[in-house]
């Protein structure tokens, strides 16, 4: 599957989208649907995301892609696919801004990588918590542009705690990318630098989850 | 050393010629921060011309920045053609939803007039306001938006993103659509006193498109755009990454670019080599949790890195400093800028750290 990665990553930069999807085809042709995904679109996300992150690549080819890829994973991994269902609930988030893109970026990338995720649109702090606690969600992403709403996710996180709730927040954004404390300082359990980042780290809960 | 102290407009305009005058200019951006002045609401604050004229009086006087600041918020400009804005208590506001809901309502898209805006005659009288006052002794800022950015706050960005790739004749009447708007906006504030437009173009930066996309995008544009507008512009790319189209954004014709904090000033300046002056590009989001000290720390690490020769404003790095920053930081910014940036920056030339206070 090596020999496809490169070519793929490709075609995703340069959004050629006929070459992504015979790439695909091949890869799904050799292992399955879910190899396909798990050896391809995953490291081929990773990568541009640290590409992004590095300068070279650019927020339009990240979103572009990634619902690229996403379309690719629902054909052969629709959403009541077995292989999506042994994953903690979570849920993504808009907290109390007006700016989506993020969001949809780390949507797609998450769906695109086999993930079955809630979409919670934008919410504002109490609707969040109340919301997180009612659908039992164990893990919640939440994406943010301005600072003020950033500010706001240490509510989100207090909100939970005092509801007992279980639930691990992962955050992102321009606010945490410009200063690398800051989610610390709100109460979040991680932050992702780019939206590959926030599927690796669910990855990883994922898997220490019981 | 210069014996005698400049005012604001000297001292920029000496910098932006490439030369050095008495001090490095500090350009600090406190829009907002006018509301807290005059003790009212942001909302309301923005909702009268003189107040906002007042207000960017008194953090003039209070700060002792070198520009006055005739930004409100950036959907102002999108409330000229049928949108609304969406005020918070603790942050800039908001544009409403996108007026543009299908593509094809852009085959319908007139350029607005600006006399039938509310908001943007308020800027011009706030323009007319702030010229009685300072004159010609102090620069007064405008604001218009890009051409090529206007469009995230018309569709949201998701869509807009797609209407770029996905359908090149919409998005080039509506090019054409905002540009007439961008030139009649950004002459009129000329017009009404402003000495320069500061042009937010931060879609064209390599962080949002890619450059191959923005040489046949946001750069015709904004060399039309440009040459439409009858003063001096600054390209400023509202925390986005210049470097790599450093040279096209020189080919624009933009007199000074506004850099990111994510950037390297001393690699910046190096290659801007003269001919464009750069804004920035202290961290405004950091900015909030700095002590003083550290705020003196990142004004000495700016001006080592572009303040030899003059062509640098001091300045945050997004064009808008965050409502949260307590008073004593900038308070402290303005000091170290006043102490560290005196010319001819012997501590600089003398090779000193910039991290030792």
């Amino acid at each position: 599957m090596d020999d496809l990665l490169g070519p793929f990553r490709q075609s995703l930069e340069s959004l050629d989208r006929l070459a992504a999807e015979s790439l695909f085809e091949q890869a799904v042709e050799r292992s399955s649907p879910l190899g396909a995904v798990e050896s391809l679109v995953v490291p081929a996300l990773e990568q541009i995301g640290g590409e992004w992150q590095s300068g070279s690549i650019a927020l339009s080819q990240i979103y572009l892609s990634g619902r690229l890829c996403e379309e690719l994973v629902e054909r052969v991994l629709p959403a009541s696919d077995p292989d999506r269902k042994h994953q903690p609930r979570s849920a993504i988030v808009v907290l109390s801004d007006f700016h989506m893109l993020g969001k949809r970026i780390v949507y797609a990338l998450m769906r695109a990588s086999g993930f079955e995720l809630l979409d919670y649109g934008r919410m504002e702090v109490d609707e969040l918590v109340a919301r997180c606690l009612r659908d039992r969600i164990r893990v919640l992403l939440i994406s943010v542009l301005m600072l003020p709403s950033a500010l706001k996710v240490r509510e989100v996180c207090a909100g939970l705690q005092a509801s007992g709730g279980e639930v691990k927040v992962i955050v992102g954004g321009a606010p945490f990318l410009f200063d690398p404390q800051l989610w610390r300082e709100v109460g979040a359990d991680a932050m992702g630098r780019n939206a590959a980042d926030a599927v690796t780290i669910v990855r990883q809960w994922m898997d220490n989850m019981p | 050393m210069n014996a005698v102290p400049m005012n604001c407009m000297q001292r920029t305009l000496t910098a932006l010629g490439q030369r050095e005058p008495d001090r490095v200019p500090l350009f600090l951006l406190t829009a907002m921060q006018g509301a807290r002045e005059l003790g009212v609401s942001i909302q309301d604050y923005f909702s009268r011309a003189d107040w906002v004229a007042e207000g960017q009086m008194r953090l003039h006087r209070k700060y002792g920045g070198d520009c006055l600041y005739a930004f409100y918020y950036a959907s102002i400009e999108t409330e000229a053609f049928g949108g609304d804005t969406v005020f918070i208590p603790d942050g800039p506001p908001n544009c409403g939803a996108p007026i543009i809901r299908r593509f094809e309502d852009i085959d319908a898209l007139q350029v607005p007039e600006l006399g039938q805006s509310p908001g943007l005659l308020r800027v011009l009288q706030t323009i007319d306001l702030l010229k009685a006052q300072a004159a010609d002794t102090v620069p007064i800022v405008g604001v218009a938006i890009s051409p090529f950015s206007l469009p995230v706050m018309q569709l949201g960005f998701d869509s807009y993103l797609e209407l770029m790739h996905e359908q090149p004749d919409r998005f080039q009447r509506l090019m054409t659509i905002n540009q007439a708007f961008t030139v009649q906006w950004a002459n009129a504030q000329l017009k009404a006193g402003a000495t320069a437009i500061c042009y937010f173009d931060p879609v064209s930066s390599p962080t949002i498109v890619p450059r191959a996309t923005y040489l046949k995008t946001g750069y015709p544009a904004a060399r039309a755009t440009l040459a439409g507008i009858h003063g001096p512009t600054a390209t400023h790319l509202a925390s986005g990454r210049a470097l790599p189209i450093l040279e096209d954004l020189i080919a624009t014709g933009t007199a000074v670019v506004g850099v990111s904090a994510l950037e390297d000033l001393a690699e910046l300046k190096a290659a801007a080599a003269g001919r464009v002056s750069l804004l920035g590009n202290l961290n405004g989001i950091e900015m909030r949790r700095w002590t003083p000290a550290q705020a003196e720390m990142e004004v000495k690490r700016a001006i080592a890195g572009a303040g030899v020769g003059g062509g640098f404003l001091l300045s945050d790095n997004h064009g808008e400093i965050p409502w949260q920053v307590p008073d004593e930081i900038l308070f402290a910014i303005a000091e170290a800028a006043r102490s560290w940036g005196r010319y001819p920056l012997t501590w600089v030339r003398d090779g000193a750290d910039p991290d030792a206070c």
